[in-house]
């Protein structure tokens, strides 16, 4: 996703990381890896659950979240979803580009 | 006349091992070798080949080569790798949850106010529809859902 980044934020696309780590763990995951996006931490799984997308004992016993993206717009309609069918099946930034540009997602700002 | 070392199953066995770290150290970060393990696939199916090689040479002409015993030994732990590497790769990592009620194309995104990293609180809807306190304005919001436990 960092690497895909300059290409989103010129398209005037923000990203936003959703977990269940901590802010604490997210701080230092993104400080190690150079990430730059937004990175909230759901502890309780509260949003995860809302969306449900909760994988229960998903992770060594731990509840967490399914992998997903969800496109919004600046109305807060969703216009784009990828649900993968498999963890190991991750977005490729090609499929998103294509949608934005189906979408016609507003472009520099 | 003095036996030699029948050194293929042990070969076949490091390839096993070979084959599969080098799926989760680095075939995983790039999605064609990823999406559909192949690469994986031909390494391991090169590791059954030394097996089988090895074997058929230790029971056939037990008299030239050693491994009847180290050799089944081998094939085992190499079965059980490619094993395990089959059932997380095709089947373990496909059980999700049905996630039915998913927020769908066209509905409102349900909003939230989640801590960042500093554990400074945002908030999605000030994300798309801009914040007038801050003075920023709204945009578009890819939201990402990680596993996490980084």
């Amino acid at each position: 996703m960092q690497k895909n980044l300059e290409t989103l934020e010129a398209r005037g696309v923000r990203v936003v990381a959703i977990s269940v780590d901590p802010p604490a763990i997210n701080r230092e995951h993104t400080a190690k890896q150079g990430y730059t996006f937004t990175f909230l931490s759901d502890e309780k799984a509260e949003v995860i659950r809302r969306y449900d997308l909760l994988h229960e004992k998903g992770f060594e016993g731990a509840d967490i979240s399914r992998p997903a993206e969800f496109l919004v717009d600046t109305t807060g309609t969703i216009r784009w979803v990828n649900l993968t069918g498999d963890y190991r099946v991750r977005l490729r930034p090609e499929e998103l580009f294509q949608a934005l540009d189906r979408l016609g997602a507003p472009g520099p700002r | 006349m003095k036996r030699k070392w029948n050194l293929l199953p042990v070969g076949g066995f490091l390839l096993s091992l070979a084959a599969f770290f080098s799926y989760y150290f680095y075939f995983v970060y790039i999605p064609v070798t990823r999406d559909f393990p192949w690469a994986s696939l031909l390494i391991f199916a090169g590791a059954l080949a030394l097996l089988g090689l090895g074997l058929r040479r230790a029971f056939a002409r037990p008299e030239r080569y050693r491994g009847r015993f180290s050799g089944p030994i081998f094939a085992a732990l190499s079965v059980a790798i490619l094993s395990f590497f089959l059932f997380y790769n095709f089947s373990y990592s496909k059980q999700l949850p049905d996630s039915k009620a998913a927020p769908k194309v066209g509905a409102q995104a349900p909003d939230f106010t989640l801590p960042d990293k500093d554990g400074k609180p945002v908030t999605l809807s000030k994300l798309w529809g801009g914040d007038p306190d801050v003075g920023t304005q709204g945009q578009w919001v890819l939201l990402v859902f990680y596993r996490g436990y980084w």
